[in-house]
């Protein structure tokens, strides 16, 4: 493939609808759809909508749908995490969260109830019992950075963003707190300040986007102890994951959960054991984003059927019309 | 039918027992709400990371989207379509719709976490064009405006040669009154670009009101999640917004000691099984065509849930529309009336609260006293605001020749 950026259904960026005032429409498959609306069609009605509300459905800060073909992600080998937490301390110590000290994460009673990242906590690391004999196994939890983000998809204002390099980032100047994010996240690994009265912020993981942007490791990855967790680009980082599980038969199963899984994750994890026995939820290999896309831009694809009922209910107010009374 | 028999002999008083008790609820409810905003979401309501949504979306934005369907479905039936039978129930209609979508703006300003941030949404640069949501909002903000100016003819009414400013601003009387003519013929002609408006407006929104829960994915039990999901919101916002008519039409006459308008109420009656009847069939096609029917036969709370709703809100007051002899009877309309209001109103709240599992487990969401008490001091500020209007504004015309 030619392009630096493809989309990520895998069509080249080039070969995306351009509408006429030449603000992209990012109609998921529009490409290659068949039936329906011809593309000249589509071009045509754009242009008639370019003044309505269309205009928006195009103009969309949060389509952004192109993804570099060198984004990074992070893969978790849950069979070499120890349980130590410090990316726990490392993450709040880096979001200026509420953080103990380095050695009060060595408290393992923590792991007696089962965490979920919070508002104080953008990660978590939960103890999942040995089963048959093996070793305890310790997760991670955080955003996954779903490579098509449902809660992304979701956001009216845009504050959820799919970045080109990877992180799935939240800008809450834009946030209007509908958190309709949250109620689209398959993993439901947002969270909400509802403790504050004006300026709650829905906090997630933001792939320490700033220390990466200076050439730095993410805060969590820099501080692991063990390398269970490896940075690096998404795609040599799904290779890395299935050469551990070839060259060490027994080890893993023969499954990188966040390979397809919601379309696909940013962050990939490796097991010694169905991902279903440790919390993971069980979703198929389409984001939850894509359907939703599907029925709604199909409905108002290029804005054709709310103006052709515009025109039937005025044939029809005309046709009935019998001239003995007005409205 | 004897019209004079239904003309009260006296304009009817604003409170009687019943609306202080009303009142009574609205205080509360606003003294809920100002906690809301001044102490935040977390202090006063159970909402959660696993339930971010709970009863204000379910009850106050998609009852209250659902039931204000009356005003484009009777406006439909009485201007597109030029059944002069209709025209009574326009104007309650409009103003149920036009309160309804109003208090439906303020419960989502009451929900939302950054209310003070709403104005985003009329950013054309913070457009996100992929959003459910984002279609919702401009719609509703849209229909909410096209509403108003569908009202504005019956306040020109109103005040049409009778403008009577206070004081000083007495000399302007004249002038106001000019522009009320100008602005009330100006309407007039260009009315029925509005009212086509307003029900392409209506079937986008109500629509996709069912597409929202879509990206919620198997966080929604299979009985409900469907991608027919904007389908049925719209037939069933159809059939409700009938319903809510006749309902409202039958309690305001009861409230108001006036005759109801019992021939025009059957006609309109005799739409709702039609709908009904599609709604019933696409539902059950629906569920064979995903394989979810099996989640019907086991024991859980999401089935009976389900059955109470679709027997109870559908089928039963399908069978009792049917009978032609039931609709002329202002008590059968009411229950059937009733019935599809019920049916509607636990759809809304199966598919964004009762059926909604999040992917946290062992999570329960119960709304705190402070949501019921806003939702309840919403519902009763409409009433009041319904009474208030229906009594100052020539909106009930029944009513109207009672004071003339």
């Amino acid at each position: 493939m030619s392009a630096a950026h493809t989309s990520i259904d895998g069509t080249p960026a080039s070969g995306r609808t351009e509408g006429a005032t030449g603000a992209t429409a990012i109609v998921p498959g529009e490409a290659g759809t068949t039936g329906g609306l011809s593309r000249r069609d589509f071009v045509r009605f754009s242009g008639v909508c370019a003044a309505t509300l269309a205009a928006g459905t195009a103009a969309s800060a949060g389509g952004n749908r192109t993804l570099s073909d060198d984004r990074t992600g992070v893969l978790v080998d849950l069979t070499l995490c120890i349980g130590c937490r410090r990316c726990e301390w490392a993450c709040n110590h880096e979001n200026g969260m509420p953080n103990g000290e380095l050695h009060e994460f060595d408290d393992a009673s923590v792991f007696d109830e089962r965490r979920r990242p919070t508002s104080m906590h953008l990660t978590v690391v939960n103890r999942w019992p040995p089963s048959g004999g093996a070793k305890p196994v310790h997760v991670k939890t955080q955003c996954m950075h779903c490579e098509h983000p449902a809660c992304a998809s979701a956001c009216l204002v845009g504050a959820m963003r799919k970045t080109p390099e990877g992180p799935v980032i939240y800008d809450a100047s834009r946030c209007i707190g509908c958190r309709y994010c949250m109620v689209a996240c398959p993993f439901q690994f947002a969270a909400y300040e509802y403790e504050k009265a004006l300026t709650p912020r829905v906090t997630k993981c933001q792939f320490c986007r700033s220390r990466t942007q200076r050439g730095e490791l993410p805060a969590c990855v820099a501080m692991c102890p063990v390398e269970a967790l490896t940075w690096g680009r998404r795609d040599e980082l799904l290779i890395l994951a299935h050469e551990r599980i070839r060259n060490n038969p027994g080890r893993y199963v023969d499954h990188v959960y966040g390979e397809h899984e919601a379309g696909g994750t940013s962050w990939l994890y490796l097991a010694d054991r169905p991902f279903t026995e440790l919390g993971f939820p069980d979703l198929g290999s389409t984001s939850p984003a894509e359907l939703t896309e599907m029925i709604q831009h199909g409905i108002f694809r290029g804005f054709a059927a709310p103006l052709m009922l515009f025109g039937l209910l005025g044939a029809i107010g005309k046709l009935t019309d019998h001239g003995k009374e007005r409205p | 039918m004897n019209g004079n028999l239904s003309i009260p002999r006296t304009r009817p008083r604003f409170f009687t027992p019943g609306v202080w008790v009303v009142t009574a609820v609205a205080i509360i409810g606003a003294a809920a709400l100002a906690a809301r905003f001044v102490v935040g979401l977390g202090a006063v309501t159970n909402l959660s990371d696993a339930y971010p949504w709970g009863l204000w979306i379910a009850i106050d934005v998609a009852c209250g989207v659902a039931l204000a369907a009356g005003g484009f479905t009777t406006a439909f039936v009485a201007h597109l379509l030029h059944r002069e039978q209709f025209h009574p129930l326009v104007r309650p209609a409009l103003l149920t719709a036009m309160i309804g979508y109003t208090f439906v703006a303020l419960g989502v300003m009451t929900d939302l976490g950054r209310f003070w941030a709403m104005w985003h949404v009329m950013l054309p640069w913070m457009w996100q064009g992929n959003s459910v949501l984002f279609e919702v909002a401009i719609c509703v903000m849209t229909y909410l405006t096209v509403l108003y100016i569908e009202f504005l003819p019956i306040v020109c009414e109103r005040f049409i040669g009778r403008v009577r400013l206070p004081g000083p601003l007495a000399r302007l009387d004249r002038s106001v009154d000019r522009m009320l003519r100008v602005l009330d013929a100006g309407i007039g002609r260009v009315m029925t670009v509005f009212i086509i408006l307003g029900v392409v407006l209506s079937c986008m929104h109500q629509s996709s009101l069912g597409t929202l829960m879509v990206i919620a994915g198997p966080k929604l039990h299979p009985l409900w999640q469907s991608p027919m999901l904007p389908m049925f919101f719209l037939l069933s916002a159809f059939a409700v917004g009938f319903s809510m008519v006749i309902f409202e039409s039958l309690l305001a006459s009861r409230s108001l000691g006036l005759e109801p308008e019992i021939d025009a109420l059957a006609r309109l009656a005799s739409f709702i099984p039609v709908l009904l009847g599609i709604y019933a069939a696409a539902k059950v096609i629906d569920l064979l065509n995903r394989g979810a029917v099996g989640s019907l036969v086991q024991p859980t709370p999401a089935a009976g849930l389900f059955m109470l709703e679709f027997i109870g809100g559908v089928v039963l007051p399908f069978a009792l529309l049917m009978r032609q002899r039931l609709r002329h009877s202002p008590r059968g309309l009411l229950t059937a009336a009733s019935l599809v209001i019920f049916g509607v109103i636990a759809n809304r709240l199966n598919v964004f609260l009762l059926a909604y599992t999040p992917t946290i487990e062992g999570e329960r969401y119960y709304p705190a006293f402070a949501e019921f008490a806003v939702t309840a001091g919403f519902i009763a500020m409409i009433v009041l605001i319904y009474r208030f209007i229906v009594l100052n504004f020539p909106v009930i015309e029944r009513l109207e020749e009672a004071r003339t």
